[in-house]
C-alpha cells in the first residue's frame, strides 16, 4: 500500500516536469521579441491544452519544434468506407499528406478523417470547418490502445491476485492493496445501495467498471497526454451499459414507481409518470456528463497552469505556479479515484432503484 | 452541445464498448469470481471459528463450573466421612467404655458377694471356735473354782446371793 501511494507521489512530481518536456521549448533571449511573436506562443500554448485533450491517432511523447520533429509511434487506421481500408497513421505524416487507400483519399485534418480527393481539398466552409464525408472511423486511436494496455493491465493483475488465494487464504501481494478497496466496493458501495439480497449479481459490473474508470483516471496522470475517461465517447459506452443494465434487471417495483407511482393521487400519478420516465434517461446521462467533464476540466485545468509556466518570465511567479501545478496534480490523484468511486456509486444507487422490494411505509 | 457531438467518435465508443465487455466477461471469470468467493469462504471460516471459539468458552466454562460442583461435593462427602468416622469412634469408645463399667461393676459384685460369703464364713467359723474356746474356758473356770471345797461353798454362796438379790 505504501509502496504504491510512494510511487503515485513520484508521478505526480513527474508529470508536470515531463509535461514541460512536451510542452513548446522556451527560448531563451525570446523576451524581446515582437508580441505577435508572444501571440503566437500563446496559440501554441492553446493547441497544445487542446492536443493533451484529444484523441488522436498516433502516440504521441514529445516534439521538438525547433526542429520540426515528433517523436512517437503510429498506431493503425482502420477506416470502413464501403469496404475495409486498414493502414499506419504514419502516412498522414501528421496530417501534412493524403492517404490514398483502395482508390480513397483520406486526409487528417485537427484529429478527424476525412474522405477527399488526390489534392486533399476539404472543402471549408466559412467557419474553416471541413464540409466533406468523414468516413467511419474504427482505428486503434491513442485511447483505444491506452484502454487496451490497461485493461490487459487490469486482467493480469486482477487474475493474479485471484491466484494468489488459492494459495493462501490471507491476501498476498498485489491482494493485499486491492483486498481492502474490493470489499469497500461490496460492503460500502453494493451492500448499502442494492441491498445484501441482490447485490451479488451486480459484483462483477461494479469492480469492473470502478477499476476500469480508476486505473484510466491514474493513467491520464501521466506525461504522456492520454485522457480516455476525459473523452464522451467512453464514458458514453460506461453509462450507456449502466442503463441498459438498470433497466433489463428492474423489476415490476421499479416500472410501477415510473408509470403510475403508488400513494400519490391519480392527477399527481399522471403528471409524475413524464418526469420519471425522463429520470430513467438522465440518471445515465447525468453519470456520463459528471465524468467526462471532471476528467477533461481537470486535464484542462493542468495544461493550462503548465503553460502558464511559459508566459511569466518572472522566476517567483514560475516557482509559484510551479507549486500550484504541483498542488492541482495531487488534487486530482484524488479526483481520479474520487470519479471512479462517485460513478461506481451512482451506479450502484441506480442498481438499487431497479431491484428495490416493495415497502408500505416506502412513502 | 454540437462540438459534444461532433467530437463524438463512434469508432472510440465501438473499440471502448469491445474491449470493456471482453474484460468485464474476462475478470468476471478469472477474477471476481475467484476472489468474491475466496473472501467470501474466509469470511464464513473466521465467523464459523469465532463461533466455535464461543462455543467451546460456553463448554470450558460450563465444564468448570461442573468441576467446581463436583469439586464442592466431595469436599462435602469427605467432611460427612470424616465426621461420620469421628461420630462411629467416639460411640465406639463410649460403648466400650461403658461395657467394660458395666463388666467391671459385675466383676466388683462378684468379689464382694465371695468376700460377704467368705465373711459369713469366716465369722461363723469364728463363733463356732469362739463357743468351743468359751466352753472350754468355763470347764476350766469351772474346774477351778470347784476344786476345794471352800470354793464351792463361796461359789454357791455368791450365787445364793445372787438369787437373792433377784
Amino acid at each position: 500500500m505504501r509502496k504504491l501511494l510512494g510511487i503515485l507521489f513520484v508521478l505526480s512530481f513527474l508529470s508536470p516536469k515531463l509535461i514541460l518536456a512536451n510542452a513548446t521549448p522556451e527560448h531563451a533571449g525570446e523576451n524581446t521579441e515582437k508580441l505577435s511573436a508572444e501571440e503566437q506562443k500563446r496559440a501554441d500554448m492553446s493547441e497544445y491544452v487542446k492536443h493533451h485533450t484529444q484523441d488522436v491517432h498516433d502516440f504521441h511523447i514529445f516534439s521538438d519544434n525547433s526542429a520540426g520533429k515528433h517523436y512517437g509511434f503510429p498506431l493503425p487506421v482502420i477506416l470502413w468506407d464501403n469496404g475495409l481500408h486498414v493502414f499506419m497513421s504514419s502516412k498522414f505524416e501528421h496530417g501534412h499528406k493524403v492517404v490514398e487507400s483502395k482508390g480513397n483519399f483520406y486526409k487528417l485534418e485537427h484529429g478527424k478523417i476525412y474522405k477527399t480527393d488526390a489534392a486533399g481539398d476539404l472543402k471549408l466552409n466559412e467557419h474553416g470547418h471541413p464540409t466533406v464525408k468523414a468516413p467511419l472511423d474504427l482505428s486503434i486511436t491513442k485511447n483505444v490502445f491506452v484502454t487496451l494496455i490497461m485493461a490487459f493491465v487490469l486482467f493480469f493483475v486482477f487474475k493474479g491476485m485471484a491466484s494468489s488465494y488459492s494459495t493462501s487464504m490471507s491476501p498476498k501481494g498485489a491482494a493485499k492493496f486491492f483486498e481492502p478497496l474490493v470489499l469497500f466496493i461490496r460492503d460500502d458501495i453494493a451492500i448499502p445501495n442494492i441491498g445484501h439480497k441482490h447485490h451479488k449479481k451486480y459484483m462483477v459490473y461494479l469492480l469492473t467498471v470502478f477499476f476500469f474508470i480508476w486505473s484510466l483516471n491514474l493513467v491520464g496522470m501521466t506525461p504522456f497526454g492520454v485522457n480516455v475517461t476525459g473523452n464522451i465517447a467512453v464514458t458514453f459506452t460506461l453509462a450507456i451499459l449502466t442503463f441498459i443494465i438498470t433497466q433489463t434487471t428492474a423489476n415490476g417495483n421499479y416500472w410501477k414507481h415510473i408509470f403510475w407511482m403508488p400513494g400519490v393521487p391519480v392527477p399527481m400519478k399522471i403528471i409524475l409518470a413524464p418526469i420519471e420516465l425522463l429520470g430513467v434517461f438522465i440518471k445515465p446521462f447525468a453519470l456520463m456528463i459528471r465524468l467526462y467533464a471532471n476528467m477533461l476540466a481537470g486535464h484542462i485545468v493542468l495544461g493550462s497552469l503548465i503553460s502558464l509556466l511559459f508566459v511569466f518570465q518572472n522566476w517567483g511567479a514560475k516557482g509559484a505556479f510551479l507549486g500550484l501545478t504541483l498542488f492541482l496534480n495531487i488534487i486530482e490523484l484524488l479526483v481520479a479515484f474520487l470519479q471512479a468511486y462517485i460513478f461506481t456509486m451512482l451506479t450502484a444507487l441506480y442498481f438499487g432503484f431497479a431491484v428495490e422490494e416493495h415497502h408500505d411505509d416506502h412513502h | 452541445m454540437e462540438k459534444l457531438l461532433s467530437e463524438f467518435s463512434v469508432g472510440l465508443f465501438f473499440w471502448q464498448s469491445v474491449i470493456f465487455l471482453a474484460l468485464l466477461f474476462l475478470l468476471r471469470k478469472y477474477a471476481w469470481k475467484p476472489i468474491l468467493n475466496a473472501v467470501n469462504e474466509r469470511e464464513q471460516k473466521i465467523a464459523d471459528s469465532l463461533e466455535l471459539a464461543e462455543k467451546t468458552k460456553a463448554e470450558m466454562q460450563a465444564l468448570q463450573s461442573q468441576n467446581e460442583n463436583l469439586l464442592k461435593e466431595a469436599r462435602a462427602e469427605r467432611d460427612a466421612i470424616i465426621k461420620d468416622a469421628k461420630e462411629t469412634a467416639s460411640k465406639m469408645v463410649e460403648d466400650s467404655k461403658t461395657a467394660a463399667k458395666v463388666e467391671a461393676e459385675k466383676v466388683v459384685a462378684a468379689a464382694r458377694q465371695t468376700i460377704e460369703a467368705e465373711k459369713a464364713a469366716a465369722i461363723s467359723e469364728l463363733k463356732t471356735q469362739v463357743a468351743a474356746f468359751s466352753l472350754e474356758i468355763a470347764e476350766k473356770v469351772v474346774r477351778g473354782e470347784l476344786a476345794s471345797d471352800d470354793k464351792q461353798k463361796a461359789l454357791a454362796d455368791k450365787l445364793a446371793g445372787d438369787i437373792n438379790l433377784n
